[in-house]
């Protein structure tokens, strides 16, 4: 049991040590533009990607590092991206808000907010024809759930029992607005209902968790059951940009976010189980030094060549 | 083996529907209203019944027809896809400009979506602002997309088969006061066409008119009136709009000496000022400035004798060209 969560913890301190490494390479210079961290939700991203099957489609938002990360694309290739590199997954096409690794089973981030939903219902219906059992997952934000196209997406899943589920990472902010003062009620899971799907609050910060209905959720929707909205209460520690000047942050919020965030949640139950400290920390060692690694030679590749701008437009 | 049929317009997208879905397993045919009643227009009659459920009826909801088929379509589908008025695509703008022209470009290749979007526009007698519009500009000033009007019954057969063989996003717009019109030979089942090219309707010496869509037809009656009157037009019609045939257009303004472009859209960003300026900077000597004709920058009224004032017809295309090739 503690080995698993040891490997959840891993995966989780690779996600925030891969943003840690963006946002200090972002701050001295070489990473430019918006740059959206997922610090403090990573648990989503792992427990989700630790279920999802390689045919499983993804579509994931611009606070996608971790999603790419976790479903397995190498750290090194998102640095470059990044960076702007010829390494870079999209070959520096993509950024940190819109890249995509279909060959890892990334289907995309989407700096539209909501967009992805609808493409994973087209995603779920291909597996319909081509003989796959492919689910799609499509993550967004809590800001998403007032997006018109994300209502469309629920009802065309719905009307179609096409097997996609739904992942609504509920950090409380839509951008720099809290999500309660732009919605009458406030479980946005309760909107599951309306569309005849099952939806679930479900608490974010813990992976075992996310998994736990991640998982379930897969499995109706391969078995033809429809889609699942899974509303996941998380916690960014971060602002919703780097630059965000998070002026609308309560006294004392920021406490408690850091109290009930999931790696140091994770750790403590480690601890509390009597697993060792210098094992449990030897995992943060790993994962930053993998980050340096990484990051060291997406730095070192070279530029995106200006000559190929203008290519792949066309077939 | 290729056959010819007597078929119109909306017969002849029917033919290559089915021509599609029996040729590319992969093909899927969806849309509000498109699988058991057939669509609005009877384009896609006959679909759901050969085909099950590969043709099938939507709800009314834009962003997800065209969100699913750019998702469905990055999975090895090959949507054909309905949005019922071109008006109706502009509450669905996203799927088609910031998600389907991305996917190739941003992946490097390594994804793509090759979808078919079947839409019809223009104006037709009683309809109102909300579907008459001419929209096509808008989407050619969209890179990677491919966008191409029909006007003829083999041209909607052709265009629709090169179309969804495709592998880019392409939007092909019909015109529904075409559907219903004469039958015409059509030569159904031949090899894929090309993408692009334009095609001389009328060999003219005096001036040019580069035409596509709707307009097709009034031009060549225009032209006809100005025979009569001794002046002889080159009719130039451009079904590809992108690729668009920019050295058909400069090779027959250059012999003629003049150009006229004519279309249904309103001329202020329209895409006539983007081949009179092509035609410009190419250098092209012209005896006369270029001109377009198209709607004025108006809303478009229901009343028909109030669309009529606003709407080039065959008299006021011949009156414009006269006017230009006589100065």
């Amino acid at each position: 049991m503690s080995e698993r969560r040891l490997a959840d913890l891993l995966a989780m301190w690779r996600v925030r040590a891969f943003e840690e490494k963006v946002r200090e390479l972002r701050l001295a210079g070489p990473i430019v533009g918006s740059v959206h961290l997922c610090i403090g939700q990573e648990a989503i991203p792992v427990g989700a990607c630790d279920v999802l099957e390689p045919e499983d489609a993804l579509f994931a938002t611009y606070r996608g590092h971790g999603w790419a990360l976790a479903r397995g694309v190498p750290a090194e290739r998102m640095f470059a991206e990044l960076l702007g590199r010829e390494t870079g997954v999209n070959g520096g096409r993509g950024g940190s808000a819109y890249f995509t690794a279909a060959e890892y089973g990334f289907h995309g981030e989407n700096s539209i907010v909501g967009a992805g939903a609808p493409i994973a219902c087209g995603a779920a219906l291909a597996g319909r024809y081509d003989g796959s059992n492919r689910a799609a997952v499509t993550v967004f934000g809590d800001g998403a759930m007032n997006q018109g196209a994300v209502h469309e997406a629920m009802n065309f899943a719905a009307a179609f029992s096409l097997p996609v589920v739904f992942v609504c990472e509920n950090n409380r902010y839509s951008e720099l607005t809290p999500i309660a003062d732009m919605v009458r009620t406030s479980r946005l899971a309760d909107r599951a209902a309306a569309y005849g799907m099952p939806g679930y609050r479900i608490d974010g910060n813990d992976v075992e968790a996310v998994r736990f209905h991640v998982r379930d959720a897969l499995e109706v929707a391969k078995e033809n059951g429809g889609p699942t909205l899974l509303e996941c209460m998380t916690e960014r520690i971060v602002g919703h940009y780097i630059g965000d000047a998070e002026n609308y942050r309560k006294p004392g919020e920021m406490d408690r976010i850091r109290a009930r965030e999931p790696i140091a949640r994770l750790r403590a139950g480690l601890l509390a189980d009597g697993v060792p400290a210098d094992e449990v920390d030897a995992v943060e060692a790993r994962a930053r030094a993998e980050m340096e690694t990484a990051a060291a030679a997406a730095l070192a590749a070279p530029f995106a060549d200006p000559a190929t701008a203008r290519e792949h437009l066309y077939a | 083996m290729p056959e010819t049929r007597k078929l119109n317009y909306g017969e002849a997208v029917n033919a290559a529907l089915h021509r599609l879905m029996a040729e590319l397993p992969e093909t899927l045919v969806y849309g509000e209203d498109v699988g058991l009643p057939g669509g609005v227009f009877g384009v896609t009659r006959g679909l759901r019944k050969q085909f099950g459920d590969r043709a099938f009826d939507t709800p009314i909801s834009e962003s997800a027809i065209l969100g699913s088929a750019v998702g469905a379509a990055m999975m090895g589908r090959r949507p054909i896809v309905e949005i019922m008025w071109a008006d109706f695509s502009l509450v669905a703008l996203d799927q088609i400009v910031n998600q389907a022209a991305n996917v190739r470009y941003v992946s490097g290749g390594r994804l793509t979506a090759p979808m078919t979007i079947r839409t019809q526009q223009g104006n037709a007698p009683g309809a109102c602002a909300q579907h008459s519009q001419c929209l096509e500009a808008l989407f050619l000033h969209v890179p990677g997309l491919r966008v191409c009007m029909p006007s003829t019954p083999q041209d909607a057969y052709d265009l629709l088969v090169t179309a969804v063989h495709c592998d880019d996003p392409v939007l092909v717009i019909e015109n529904r006061t075409l559907y219903f019109g004469a039958k015409e030979e059509v030569t159904v089942g031949g090899p894929v066409q090309p993408m692009g090219g334009a095609r001389v309707r009328r060999h003219g010496s005096d001036v040019t008119v580069v035409a596509w869509g709707a307009m097709t037809a009034r031009v060549l009656d225009a032209a006809e009136a100005l025979a009569a009157d001794g002046i002889e037009v080159e009719v130039l019609e451009t079904p590809w709009l992108n690729p668009f045939d920019t050295e058909a257009v400069l090779a027959s303004a250059g012999r003629t000496g003049r150009l006229a472009v004519v279309h249904e859209a309103n001329v202020t960003g329209g895409f006539g000022a983007e081949v009179v300026a092509r035609v410009a900077g190419a250098g092209v000597p012209l005896l006369a400035p270029p001109i377009r004709v198209g709607a004025p920058d108006v809303r478009m009224p229901a009343a028909p004798i109030l669309a009529q004032a606003l709407l080039p017809d065959a008299d006021r295309i011949a009156g414009e060209v006269r006017a230009l090739v006589k100065g």
